[in-house]
C-alpha cells in the first residue's frame, strides 16, 4: 500500500511542477542553510577535551586590585610570572603548568636554506600528560628536566617532516633562535579546537603549535612572549624587571581529578591572596576564583558571536520555510478535494487518507533533503567568506552532516505535512461528491 | 472599499490566512534584525582608516635569535628600503594600522591617576611615518629626526612627545585645545607633549570589543628594539608587486639571519585591510543573501496559496463579476486582502522582531534593535506581500462572468 501512496505521491507533485519545485526549494534553502551555520557552530563550540573538562582549572589571582582598569570587577584572565612560580612550587594539584606562547626562527643545519618560524609554547612537564598529547615518537621531558632547566624540546609532526624528512629524531638538537635544543619527543596531529590551553594569549582557533620547550629554560633565555602582555603599571627596567612586575602574562593550569583536590585548591588560592595582602603587596583582598576548562571558555567568550548569531538567523529562516511548506502543501492537498472526495466514497479511510498525503509529503522532504545536501555542500565552500580562515577551515562535510541534513529535512517537512494532511482527511465525501 | 466582506471570508480561510500572517510576521522579524547588522557591519566597513593604502606594503621582519644591536640593524634594513628604485620612504614599527596586533594603553591627564581618562592604540614610528602612510596632519607639526630614540621591549612608552587623532584629543580634552597639552601613556610614566594632531588614523584592531576607540591612536617617536619588527613601504605608484619582491631581496642581501615568511612575510595593505574586515564584510554578505532568498520565499509563498484561492474561488468571482463587479473591484479585493493579512503579520513579527533581538542582546552582547529598522522591514514586507499577490489577483479580475453559469 505505501508503495501505491508514494506512486500516488509522485504524479500529484508531477501534476504541479511549480508547486513542487517551490516547495522543496524553501525545505532545500531552509536546511541548507542552518546546516552550514550548525557546522560551523558545532567546531567552535564543542568541547576540545571531553573526558577531563571538568578536572582541569584556571585560577585567577586579582593582582590589579578593585580600583584599577579591570574589566567588568573581574580579575585578569592571565597571571603574573611571580604567581605562576609560587603556584608550581605550592604543587597543590596533581599535574599543574604554567605557560606562554614563544615563538622562535628555526636555523636549518643545511646551509643556504633560509631560517623559518616556528610557534609554540613554554610550558612545564605536567602539560603533555594532563592534556593528553598523542606523540608519534618519544616522550614528553620529565619534571627533572624542567628542574635541571634543561634545553628539551617536543615538536610537531610537521616540524619534524619539514627538518628531519618525517624520521625518528629524538635524541636529535634543533637550532631555535641562538641555542640547540634536544628533542625528547615528536607529537602525532594535535590540534583542538578551540586552542582552549591559552585562549586569553593567542587566538583561540588556528594552527597546530609547532614546539613546546621548557617553561624554565624559556625563561632563561630571556624568550619575550608572543602573545598579550597587561600591564598596569611600569616595571623596572629589563627582562628581570619583566618578571618581577604586575604585568599578566601567563596562563596557569591545575588538574584537580576530585571534589576535595578542587576544594584544596580554592582554599590554597584563598591563603595565597590573604598572605600577599599581609605582605604588603596589596592593600585589599584580592579576590581569587577558578573556572574549569569549559567554563574558562564560556568566560573568555572564545566563540566568536557571528556563530550562534548566524545559527540563530538560519534557524529562524528554516522555520519560515516551514510555514511557507505549510501553507504550500495545504493549497496543494486541498485542491484536490474532489479527488479525497472520491476516494472516500470508495471506502478508504480518514487513515488512509492520511498515510496517503505524509507518504507525498515524505517524498518533497526527501527531495527536499536531497536540495538541501547540494546547497550545504556550496555552503560550506564559501563558509570563508563570513568566517575568518582559521575557523572558516575547521567546518567539513562529513558523514554525520550529510545525515542530519536529509534527516532533518525528512522530519521538519513531515512536522509540517501534519496539519494540511489532518485537513485532507477532514474531507467530506458527501459533499465534493454533490458539488462535482 | 468594502472591508468587512473581505474579512468575513478570510474566516472561512482560517489556516492560509494564520499561515500567510505568520510567514509575514517571521520574515519581518529576521528582515529587520538582519538589516540592523547589515548597517551595523557596513558602518565598520565604511569607518576612516586615515591612511592611503595605495602603493602600500608591510614587510614582516624577525631576527634569528637575539641580536645585540637590533637597533642597528633596523636602521640599516630601513636606508637600504628607502633607497630602492621603486620605493617612495619606509618606517620601522611593530604594528600597523588594521594589521590585527600592536599595543595599546590607558590615557591619562596625570601620572597617579588610577583610571583611565580614554584608551588608545600606541604606535611605533619616526619622522616619516606621516609621509609613507598619508596621514592628515591638520594641526601642530611632525616629528623631528633628532625625537626619534630607541625603545627596549620592557621599558615604559614615556615619549616627550606625540601626536594624536582628533578623536583622541576630543576625548582627552573636550574644549578643543590639546595642541600643546601633555597627556600620559598609563601610570607612573612621564608626561608626553601633544605637539601634532591627526585627521584619523585607525587602531589594529577590527574586533568587537575594540569599537570603542577605532580612531583613537597616538603616534610616538620610538623605535622598538624587539627582535621582530614590521617596516611599512610606500612603494613608487603603479610598481607596488616590483617593490615588494625588490624589498625582500635587498633585506636578504644586505643580512640573511632573518625570516621574512616567504607567503606572508610581505603584504600589500589592500590585502591587510580586507583580511582585517573579513568577518564584518561576510556577516554583511551572509545577512544580505539570507534577507534576498528569505523575502524570495515569503513572496513565492503568497503567490502559491493566493493562487489557490483565486482557484478556489473562481464561481463567486464569475458571480460577483455578473452582478455588476468591474475588473478593478475583483483586483482591489485580493489587494485589500492581502493587505490586511500583512499589516496582522507586521504587527506579530514587530513583537517577534523585539523578542529575538532582547535575546541576542542579553546573550551576545549585541546593539538594541532601533524602531526605524522595524518600519522599513514593515513597508518592505508590504510592498512585497502587494506585489507577490498581483499575478494571481489580476489572473482573478479576469474571469469572465460567464464562469458563474457553469457547474464546474
Amino acid at each position: 500500500m505505501f508503495i501505491h501512496y508514494v506512486q500516488l505521491g509522485f504524479y500529484s507533485l508531477r501534476r504541479n511542477p511549480v508547486l513542487t519545485l517551490l516547495m522543496v526549494m524553501s525545505i532545500g534553502l531552509g536546511v541548507a542553510a542552518s546546516m552550514t551555520t550548525w557546522s560551523v557552530f558545532r567546531v567552535v563550540s564543542g568541547n576540545p577535551l571531553p573526558d577531563k573538562s571538568s578536572q582541569l582549572f584556571v585560577p585567577q589571582l586579582d593582582n590589579w586590585g578593585p580600583n584599577d582598569i579591570v574589566k567588568n570587577g573581574q580579575p585578569p584572565n592571565a597571571v603574573t610570572y611571580r604567581d605562576a612560580m609560587a603556584f608550581m612550587q605550592a604543587h597543590e594539584a596533581e599535574r599543574q603548568t604554567a605557560l606562554y606562547p614563544v615563538r622562535y626562527a628555526v636555523t636549518p643545519e643545511r646551509t643556504g636554506a633560509e631560517p623559518f618560524r616556528v610557534q609554540g609554547h613554554a610550558v612545564f612537564a605536567d602539560f603533555f600528560p594532563m592534556f593528553e598529547l598523542p606523540f608519534r615518537f618519544g616522550a614528553g621531558w620529565s619534571r627533572a628536566d624542567d628542574d635541571a632547566h634543561a634545553g628539551a624540546v617536543v615538536i610537531s609532526r610537521q616540524l619534524n617532516d619539514r627538518v628531519f624528512g618525517g624520521a625518528n629524531s629524538v635524541g636529535r638538537s634543533i637550532h631555535l633562535g641562538d641555542h640547540d635544543f634536544r628533542i625528547t619527543g615528536v607529537l602525532d596531529n594535535w590540534n583542538p579546537q578551540p586552542r582552549f590551553y591559552d585562549v586569553s594569549n593567542h587566538s583561540a582557533f588556528g594552527d597546530q603549535p609547532d614546539i613546546f620547550v621548557p617553561f624554565n629554560r624559556a625563561i632563561d633565555l630571556h624568550t619575550q612572549t608572543n602573545g598579550n602582555n597587561a600591564c598596569h603599571e611600569n616595571s623596572a627596567p629589563g627582562f628581570e624587571g619583566w618578571l618581577h612586575s604586575e604585568c599578566v602574562w601567563i596562563a596557569f593550569w591545575a588538574e584537580l581529578p576530585d571534589a576535595a583536590a578542587q576544594s584544596r585548591f580554592r582554599s590554597f588560592l584563598e591563603g595565597y591572596g590573604a598572605k600577599q595582602q599581609q605582605s604588603g603587596r596589596f592593600n585589599w583582598p584580592p579576590q581569587a576564583q577558578m573556572h574549569n576548562l569549559q567554563d574558562w571558555l564560556d568566560y573568555t567568550r572564545v566563540v566568536p558571536s557571528e556563530t550562534p548569531v548566524s545559527l540563530a538567523v538560519s534557524a529562524g529562516f528554516l522555520l519560515v520555510c516551514l510555514v511557507n511548506a505549510v501553507g504550500l502543501m495545504l493549497a496543494k492537498f486541498m485542491r484536490r478535494a474532489p479527488e479525497i472526495g472520491v476516494r472516500r466514497a470508495l471506502g478508504a479511510t480518514r487513515q488512509a487518507i492520511y498515510a496517503q498525503f505524509l507518504a507525498e509529503a515524505t517524498m518533497v522532504g526527501l527531495a527536499g533533503g536531497l536540495v538541501g545536501l547540494a546547497f550545504t555542500a556550496l555552503g560550506i565552500l564559501a563558509i570563508g567568506v563570513v568566517f575568518e580562515a582559521a575557523i572558516a577551515r575547521l567546518a567539513h562535510f562529513d558523514l554525520w552532516l550529510i545525515t542530519l541534513t536529509v534527516l532533518t529535512a525528512i522530519v521538519a517537512t513531515l512536522i509540517a505535512a501534519f496539519y494540511p494532511a489532518w485537513r485532507a482527511a477532514q474531507v467530506q465525501p458527501a459533499w465534493q461528491l454533490k458539488s462535482n | 472599499m468594502q472591508i468587512r466582506p473581505i474579512i468575513a471570508a478570510l474566516r472561512r480561510h482560517k489556516a492560509g490566512t494564520v499561515l500567510i500572517a505568520l510567514q509575514i510576521a517571521l520574515t519581518l522579524a529576521i528582515v529587520c534584525n538582519a538589516l540592523f547588522m547589515i548597517r551595523q557591519r557596513a558602518a565598520k566597513l565604511s569607518e576612516p582608516v586615515g591612511i592611503d593604502t595605495r602603493d602600500l606594503f608591510v614587510v614582516k621582519n624577525e631576527w634569528v635569535g637575539q641580536p645585540h644591536d637590533i637597533d642597528a640593524l633596523m636602521r640599516a634594513d630601513i636606508a637600504a628600503l628607502r633607497q630602492l628604485p621603486q620605493v617612495v620612504d619606509a618606517y620601522a614599527t611593530d604594528s600597523e594600522p588594521l594589521g590585527g596586533n600592536g599595543w595599546d594603553s590607558g590615557i591619562l591627564h596625570s601620572a597617579d591617576q588610577r583610571r583611565e581618562t580614554s584608551h588608545a592604540a600606541q604606535y611605533f614610528d619616526d619622522d616619516h611615518t606621516i609621509g609613507v602612510l598619508g596621514l592628515h596632519l591638520i594641526a601642530g607639526r611632525n616629528f623631528r629626526s633628532d625625537e626619534v630614540v630607541p625603545l627596549d621591549p620592557q621599558s615604559p612608552t614615556e615619549p616627550p612627545v606625540t601626536i594624536i587623532t582628533r578623536a583622541l584629543a576630543l576625548r582627552m580634552f573636550p574644549d578643543g585645545h590639546a595642541l600643546g597639552k601633555t597627556i600620559y601613556f598609563g601610570p607612573g610614566t612621564k608626561p608626553s607633549t601633544v605637539i601634532g594632531i591627526l585627521d584619523h588614523l585607525h587602531t589594529p584592531y577590527t574586533i568587537a570589543s575594540s569599537d570603542s576607540f577605532s580612531d583613537q591612536s597616538a603616534l610616538m617617536p620610538l623605535r622598538l628594539l624587539a627582535n621582530h619588527s614590521d617596516y611599512v613601504v610606500r612603494a613608487k605608484p603603479g610598481q607596488l608587486s616590483d617593490a615588494m619582491k625588490a624589498a625582500r631581496n635587498s633585506l636578504f642581501a644586505l643580512n640573511n639571519a632573518r625570516v621574512i615568511d616567504p607567503e606572508t612575510g610581505v603584504i600589500d595593505y589592500g590585502t591587510l585591510r580586507a583580511t582585517a574586515y573579513a568577518r564584518d564584510r561576510g556577516m554583511v554578505e551572509l545577512m544580505a543573501s539570507i534577507c534576498v532568498v528569505l523575502l524570495a520565499v515569503t513572496a513565492a509563498g503568497i503567490v502559491g496559496l493566493t493562487s489557490f484561492w483565486v482557484g478556489q474561488r473562481r464561481r463567486q468571482i464569475g458571480v460577483r463579476r455578473a452582478l455588476g463587479a468591474k475588473q478593478s473591484d475583483i483586483l482591489t479585493y485580493f489587494l485589500t486582502e492581502n493587505f490586511l493579512i500583512s499589516i496582522a503579520g507586521v504587527v506579530l513579527g514587530t513583537v517577534f522582531a523585539l523578542a529575538l533581538n532582547l535575546w541576542m542582546v542579553a546573550s551576545y552582547a549585541q546593539d538594541h534593535l532601533p524602531l526605524i529598522f522595524v518600519c522599513i522591514g514593515a513597508v518592505i514586507l508590504l510592498l512585497l506581500g502587494q506585489g507577490a499577490v498581483l499575478a494571481p489577483a489580476l489572473r482573478a479580475s479576469r474571469v469572465p462572468p460567464v464562469v458563474a453559469t457553469r457547474s464546474v
